[in-house]
């Protein structure tokens, strides 16, 4: 039983989807011994396709059909246009080792879109070649590394990451070979200055430095952000960070001007680029003037500058002690313009704004729930807060639940389980996209759900009990992994 | 709202920022109008030459291909675009199905057991098979052989990824292009040998007993590939190779001046539990319904933090799933065809070029759809002549990468090339010759 056949049970022998011509060329004989004698996939017609693919797509949930308040992941609105943009055929078409001087328009808009995340950031530099956020994590972590190594300091091998952080954050440590050292969260939901400065007091000169989330993944801006960055730079290590957050303030204020090192931005979260149900994203990094010859290269540049109203030469160069290259080619471009297309329609009054009414926005549901719902830090949020998803008198339901009932009531869960520091958590993040009517809705749901957990909480640990499929068997899936629906091949046997 | 919240104004919400970094001015452009910013962009990819422009014979890891209608019209739909990583599988079976038809799709064009979601690229996709072996020699073994004919960005990439890992990465500085040399470097501290066929010459490598040559030393081996050759030539797994992995863009997503493009990663089903990467995986509820997790969970960051194998969290989603819809279209009989026609045109202007004087192109291993090209000058002024005077991208300059290579031209044909497309090229470079 299913709700769509798998693709390769929807064809019969023969067929083929789209019809391809004849060589027009003399052909050359294949070496046999080269040759494949199996080749196994599917044989559907055309429209066959289209409605597998349609019909599979009808079982998602999606911005598209329905709030979506997953928190730190920024899920607003993915415009359209930004779609027709990155398939301007003069974009789409380009390949990345034609000659530069034949992608002056490309290079003009690497330029500019660098020159705007600088300007928004406060750095010295940016890079656009990392293709995510943990990406550009890994860049950034390599960077700090590679500038202790370039003053000739060995000694630091520790990072420091605040236990509210996102998993990334410390994966990426481990892969640039360094070791994670976990910091306390305070009582308000800062990172604990105390536990800090102990630390450092008597590891200082053994740290490459934090990696910190701002706000952080409590939706809460850091209290005491300029000390945090005081004394970590105060033992001389550097400060990471992690730009998931953003979009609570573009335009209110400057990681560079609080003294951050380096970030990374998601050009997915932050500047409407689609998740596309995992990627593609973009994680550019930002950089202040000390890290500026270590990023990842090639970053874009002016080669010579304009003269009598002709635009300026672009071209790629390579910084100085660049750790290297992150990907093949130049970065995820298609991204580049869409986000470039976004940040160009709303300009700079429209990013603030966008960044203050996601925080209005995320404000107006806290005050509307905190009497139904624990809410885990009670202060005026950013973007996005965490609720927990217990009640002391409602045995038995869990935050599992309440996000499965959610979906009964038309809209997905919120993220659900992170962060670690609290308990049963239900991190909410409605963003600026959603008018006031759909936030309501919101609260009418949630207000339901709570009372529903403590009246009728059956319809909560069963949910969900309106979507295609109910809650599948997770454990059973881990041990009887089937990951591939195909045979095994006869040369294999 | 303000009221509800309890505050007076909007500039209240930030008091918590330090006021004397409060509110900046930026220094963007003011908003513009939809209308006129899709006329500035419009105008902007004007200014380029490009493949739907101009005829184009480059390769070098990125290629034109015919892609089908419904690719677009599939991946624009709302609820793939829109949707996120499908966490909560009771409402992203959509996402969950077509990556596991992807998953499977891989396994069956690489002759591997598992597939992974997807990485960013073939670049990064390598330097994870290196991440991957290192772990599992439990950090051990030092030692990753690298063919020199492996994409010069992905040999970069491998070497930016494990700077912070001790590993030495070595095989690829020579100009000796015989694999059977560079295993003669295997040893007991090699964890992995990396091959690349078609390797970024267009050669199509003798892959035989490679495998068995790595295992007597306990290694592992991976080779990089491209997908669309697989369409005819004999996959890597049935070479024996543990990873398989390669640059997916070549199914059906354009060439988008580098990215995004699709990393594909496959290999056996001993090794599962150690390859990154998201897994969708079959599962049921509990009335029989048949769906999709995903699953092994435990292996990634959000578990597993500091002792994940890697960071990966986003990956090419979306690209994965544009991947499945062309080779659902294509199918069995057009991926052959396509790979046929690239087959059959490429080596038609590659015996055409070998005809004109001054020109001589390298046949001693057999290729692809890419090939070398001696030519009698150095390749930036033959391809400012095509340009210039023809209107025709030409082929890559390997004197970028490989210093023995000067006045070589990669030159890459596909199904897109016609065969007027193929005899202009060669009038030119007779002209320029």
């Amino acid at each position: 039983m299913s709700l769509e056949p798998l693709i390769y049970d929807l064809g019969r022998p023969g067929r083929t989807g789209v019809s391809l011509p004849e060589p027009d060329v003399p052909e050359t004989a294949f070496p046999a011994e080269l040759l494949r004698t199996d080749l196994d996939l599917p044989e559907v017609d055309q429209l066959s396709v289209v409605r597998h693919f349609t019909r599979l797509s009808q079982l998602n949930f999606s911005i598209d059909t329905r709030m979506y308040p997953l928190g730190s992941c920024t899920m607003k609105y993915n415009p359209r246009v930004n779609e027709d943009a990155a398939r301007l055929p003069g974009f789409a078409a380009s390949h990345p080792m034609q000659d530069p001087d034949t992608m002056q328009g490309n290079l003009a808009l690497m330029y500019q879109l660098q020159e705007w995340l600088k300007e928004i950031g406060g750095f010295a530099g940016v890079s656009l070649q990392p293709a995510a956020g943990a990406h550009g994590e890994l860049t950034g972590v390599l960077m700090m590394r590679a500038y202790h190594l370039d003053r000739g300091d060995v000694k630091r091998t520790k990072v420091l990451i605040p236990n509210s952080a996102h998993g990334t954050n410390p994966a990426t440590a481990s892969m640039a070979g360094l070791d994670v050292i976990e910091l306390p969260s305070d009582a308000r939901g800062n990172v604990d200055l105390a536990a800090l400065r102990a630390y450092i007091a008597e590891h200082g000169a053994e740290v490459v430095g934090l990696m910190i989330t701002n706000p952080n993944t409590l939706g809460l801006f850091e209290e005491n952000i300029e000390e945090v960055v005081a004394v970590v730079h105060g033992c001389g290590g550097l400060v990471y960070g992690d730009g998931a957050n953003m979009n609570a303030i573009v335009g209110i204020v400057r990681p560079g001007d609080l003294g951050f090192d380096v970030l990374h931005y998601n050009l997915h979260k932050t500047f409407s680029t689609p998740h596309g149900g995992g990627g593609p994203g973009s994680g550019p990094v930002g950089v202040s003037a000390r890290l500026s010859d270590f990023l990842p290269g090639p970053v874009v540049d002016i080669l010579a500058d304009s003269e009598q109203g002709k635009p300026p030469h672009y071209g790629f160069v390579t910084p100085k002690k660049s750790i290297g290259r992150v990907k093949a080619f130049w970065g995820n471009f298609g991204m580049h313009v869409r986000a470039y297309a976004y940040m160009r329609v709303h300009g700079a009054s429209g990013l603030r704004g966008n960044s203050e009414y996601a925080v209005l926005n995320a404000n107006y549901l806290l005050s509307k729930l905190r009497g139904a719902w624990n809410v885990a830090y009670d202060r005026l949020c950013k973007h996005e807060f965490v609720l927990e998803g217990v009640w002391a008198d409602a045995p038995g339901v869990h935050a599992l639940d309440v996000s499965k009932r959610l979906m009964d009531y038309g809209f997905h869960p919120p993220t659900n389980y992170f962060p670690l520091i609290v308990r049963e958590a239900l991190m909410i993040e409605p963003t600026e996209t959603e008018n006031k009517e759909t936030l309501d809705q919101f609260v009418s749901a949630m207000l339901k759900i709570a009372e529903e957990a403590h009246t009728q909480p059956d319809l909560l640990t069963q949910a969900p009990h309106t979507t295609p499929i109910s809650r599948l068997d997770e454990v059973s899936a881990a041990k009887q992994l089937v990951l591939c629906c195909r045979p095994i091949p006869a040369w294999a046997e | 709202m303000l009221a509800a919240v309890g505050v007076n104004s909007l500039e209240e919400l930030f008091a918590d920022v330090p006021a004397k970094h409060r509110f900046p001015e930026l220094k963007i452009p003011a908003p513009l109008s939809e209308m006129e910013t899709l006329a500035e962009l419009r105008a902007l990819s004007e200014g380029n030459l490009h493949a739907q422009k101009n005829t184009c014979f480059l390769g070098a890891g990125a290629y034109q291909h015919f892609s089908p209608s419904v690719v677009n019209y599939m991946i624009q739909r709302g609820e793939f675009l829109t949707a996120y990583t499908p966490y909560q599988p009771e409402v992203s079976q959509g996402t969950l199905q077509a990556i596991y038809e992807y998953q499977s799709m891989i396994c069956a064009l690489t002759g591997m057991d598992v597939a992974n979601a997807s990485h960013y690229d073939g670049a990064t996709s390598v330097a994870e098979a290196v991440i991957m072996a290192y772990h599992h020699h439990r950090e051990k073994r030092k030692k990753v052989l690298l063919a020199p004919t492996v994409h010069p960005h992905y040999r970069q990439v491998v070497r930016t990824y494990t700077q912070g890992m001790g590993v030495k990465i070595v095989g690829d500085h020579t100009t000796n292009t015989d694999l059977n040399e560079l295993a003669k470097q295997l040893d007991q501290d090699t964890m992995l040998l990396v091959v690349q066929s078609p390797n970024f010459l267009g050669q199509i490598e003798a892959l035989e007993g490679l495998a068995a040559k790595c295992h007597a030393v306990g290694a592992w081996l991976c080779v990089a590939t491209e997908p669309v050759s697989l369409g005819l030539l004999k996959p890597p797994g049935q070479y024996g190779a543990d990873v398989v992995t390669g640059e997916g863009q070549s199914l059906g997503l354009p060439l988008s001046f580098g990215g995004p493009y699709l990393g594909f990663f496959a290999t056996r089903k001993e090794y599962v539990r150690k390859m990154a990467g998201r897994l969708v995986g079959e599962a049921h509820d509990k009335n029989g319904q048949r769906g999709f997790v995903l699953t092994l969970s435990t292996r990634e960051q959000h578990i597993k933090r500091d002792k994940a194998t890697s960071n990966i969290c986003t990956n090419q989603g979306l690209m994965a799933i544009a991947a499945t819809v062309y080779l659902a279209t294509l199918g069995k009989h057009g991926l052959r065809r396509v790979a046929e026609l690239c087959w059959h045109k490429s080596h038609y202007a590659a015996k055409r070029i070998a005809e004109i004087p001054g020109y001589s192109v390298d046949t001693s291993k057999p290729f692809f759809q890419e090939f070398v090209v001696k030519c009698p000058k150095p390749v930036h002024e033959i391809n400012q002549f095509l340009i210039n005077e023809r209107n025709i991208i030409g082929g890559y300059d390997l004197s970028h990468d490989y210093a023995h290579l000067r006045q070589h031209m990669l030159v890459c044909v596909s199904e897109l090339n016609s065969h007027e497309d193929i005899n202009e090229l060669v009038e030119a470079l007779k002209e320029i010759g």
